[in-house]
């Protein structure tokens, strides 16, 4: 894993932060511009995965813990956010947290239990604790089981922002997004975020070092699982349902895919991966099933000649880190 | 009739035979899986669609060649196992030196490949498949009702599962086998052909995974999503039972079946869910799985 990851921003030293700020312009200019040349509700699933696909990056690209089970934080954040909304009336920023609180809990309880082992056990055991959560869901009462819970009503933000007015809504999802990609950029570059890195490098000499790494990796996803949430939350708000799919395994799968095309492990990598993969699925989807054989090829592409991701290629070849 | 514990004998042994039978699946899969791992230190989670594809084989001998399910038995492992072997010299060769994540990524993506394929030219309703004339029918033991299908299933299933234990724990070959695993360096010194015994080593694992869907062909549906949710079910085994060793893989299996046939009897709702629920509770008290050892 840590031989793959890119470690420019260590390497070209200062002149990352230049790179950083241009690019985060360029990301900024380009969600200003969106809703004017694509349809908002697209874009907004988009912004959703891309804050998604940026919080499993903080684990799996900073930590190398690699989870296979993240659907279970977004997908029963974005039902906790959905109930609350409707049956409960809550107001869409009370929605969000009580979505976002119940992910952090979820990220507490399988987080410990999955940093007992490493590697794939890692993998595996994050796999099946999101089935088991998946499970629940399809016969819990409250969700709604194949059904979902349908008609969330999006509400107004603070009592003032009518939210839906798909202007409004877009101009929400946006900041809400940025300042999540914004605190993981903050996570990453703290004196936290270093400790990360060098578990990620060398977990055995980060232990020698005195780390105590299993609280470090259990903050870690911890985080990354309440981030996660917020997608989710947002997600469920924005399509006004939270449905099984976004529990399933296969939602945990596209989250990988988006940071592993993208690049693992890169500041800006996840967002292009998210946009990529939803407008690869929105495209392709009147072939039906040809999305899954093309995402599988995708996977199999990346990992055999591909490891760095587009970012990640790209910051190679301009020497900058993305 | 009688019963026990409040339950009619008839459900009990039932659902112990329901139990069984998916135990024998945990069981050949996670063997297959660990075999797979000992050797290419690689989670195949292509596993399960490799297991579909044995299904999916038995099903078109049937229909297009007239094959019955005895030559199916036979055929569809070594097709099937051969494309592992394709698999194995095309793209998992080239993971050997890097982390053992990249070939979970790689099976992965070969999974929804092999799956969308076959749901493309099958759609995702299943095709029934006949239990062969031969074993149709079924035994009265006075407690319960046996089908015959199902007790061959178990029987083989056991029958297959010691004999590769056998093989390489207690033969020359399984020797090198395990000696590769340990150090390949030193054992290739000695003049054995590492990379060759690693692709054959992947071929029998998916043959082991296709022979378990030619088994499951007459009782489950054959369909193109069979293998990807039984394969998070093993993943769990495999946790639990820890890969040190094959005899834990196949024991654990067997014993997570039973364990879930009972659960259906007395707790419906939780059938499910009870193996994750024992493989949170396993990882609490022994973190490296009941036969694994502490890497």
């Amino acid at each position: 894993m840590a031989a793959a990851l890119d470690r420019s921003a260590d390497k070209y030293g200062r002149k990352s932060g230049r790179s950083l700020a241009v690019a985060f312009a360029v990301m900024v200019a380009l969600f200003a511009i969106g809703p004017f040349v694509a349809y908002p509700i697209f874009l907004m699933k988009a912004l959703c995965f891309a804050l998604f696909a940026c919080a499993f990056n903080l684990l799996i690209g900073y930590v190398g813990l690699a989870s296979f089970g993240h659907a279970l934080f977004f997908g029963w954040a974005s039902y906790v956010t959905a109930y609350a909304a409707k049956t409960w009336g809550f107001s869409p920023e009370l929605a969000i947290i009580a979505g976002v609180a119940a992910a952090a809990v979820l990220g507490l309880v399988v987080g410990s239990l999955a940093i007992r082992r490493q590697g794939i056990y890692f993998a595996m055991i994050t796999l099946a604790l999101s089935q088991m959560m998946y499970f629940f869901a399809l016969q819990a009462k409250f969700t709604g089981g194949e059904d979902g819970i349908q008609g969330v009503p999006r509400g107004r933000l603070f009592g003032v922002f009518d939210l839906s007015d798909e202007m409004t809504m877009y101009v929400f999802v946006v900041v809400v997004v940025l300042a999540g990609f914004l605190l993981i950029y903050r996570i990453i570059n703290s004196p936290f975020g270093e400790v990360l890195k060098a578990i990620r490098e060398n977990e055995q000499r980060a232990i020698s070092l005195g780390y105590a790494i299993d609280r470090y990796k259990l903050v870690a996803f911890v985080l990354s699982a309440t981030l996660s949430g917020l997608a989710g939350s947002l997600k469920a708000l924005v399509f006004q349902l939270a449905s099984l799919t976004d529990v399933h395994w296969t939602m945990s799968g596209d989250v990988l895919l988006m940071t592993l095309l993208g690049g693992l492990g890169t500041v800006f990598g996840p967002v292009v991966g998210a946009f990529l993969v939803v407008a690869m699925q929105n495209y392709l989807a009147p072939f039906g099933q040809w999305v899954l054989v093309i995402q599988g090829a995708v996977f199999v592409v990346c990992v055999l000649a591909f490891r760095r991701g587009i970012v990640g290629e790209i910051a190679r070849l301009l020497r900058v880190a993305l | 009739m009688f019963e026990i514990f409040g339950i009619p004998s008839q459900a009990l042994f039932g659902q112990l035979l329901l139990g069984l039978i998916n135990g024998s699946f945990y069981a050949l899969l996670s063997l297959g899986l660990a075999v797979i791992f000992g050797m290419l230190n690689i989670i195949n989670f292509a596993h399960g669609a490799q297991y579909m594809m044995g299904a999916f084989a038995a099903y078109l001998l049937l229909q297009y060649l007239g094959l019955n399910y005895w030559l199916a038995l036979v055929i569809a492992p070594i097709v099937i196992g051969a494309i592992g072997i394709v698999i194995e010299r095309l793209f998992l060769q080239h993971l050997r030196k890097l982390d053992p994540l990249y070939g979970l990524l790689l099976t992965f993506g070969l999974a929804l490949v092999i799956e969308g394929l076959f749901r493309n030219a099958y759609g995702s309703s299943g095709q029934p498949y006949q239990v062969p004339p031969a074993l149709q029918g079924g035994r009265n033991l006075g407690f319960m009702f046996l089908p015959n299908y199902r007790a061959w299933v178990i029987a083989l299933s056991v029958v297959v599962c010691f004999a590769t234990w056998f093989a390489i724990e207690r033969t020359r070959l399984g020797s090198y086998l395990r000696a590769a695993t340990e150090n390949p360096v030193l054992v290739r010194a000695f003049g054995i052909n590492v990379p060759r015994m690693v692709t054959l080593t992947y071929g029998f694992g998916v043959a082991l995974a296709a022979l378990a869907g030619v088994m499951a062909a007459p009782i489950y549906n054959v369909s193109p999503q069979m293998g990807s949710d039984l394969i998070i079910v093993v993943f769990a085994v495999v946790v639990i039972g820890g890969m040190g060793s094959i005899m834990g893989a196949i024991l654990t299996g067997f014993a997570l079946g039973i364990v879930e046939g009972l659960t259906k009897v007395f707790y419906p709702e939780a059938s499910n869910t009870v193996i994750f629920v024992i493989m949170a509770i396993v990882l609490l008290i022994r973190p490296a799985g009941l036969f694994g050892r502490r890497a």
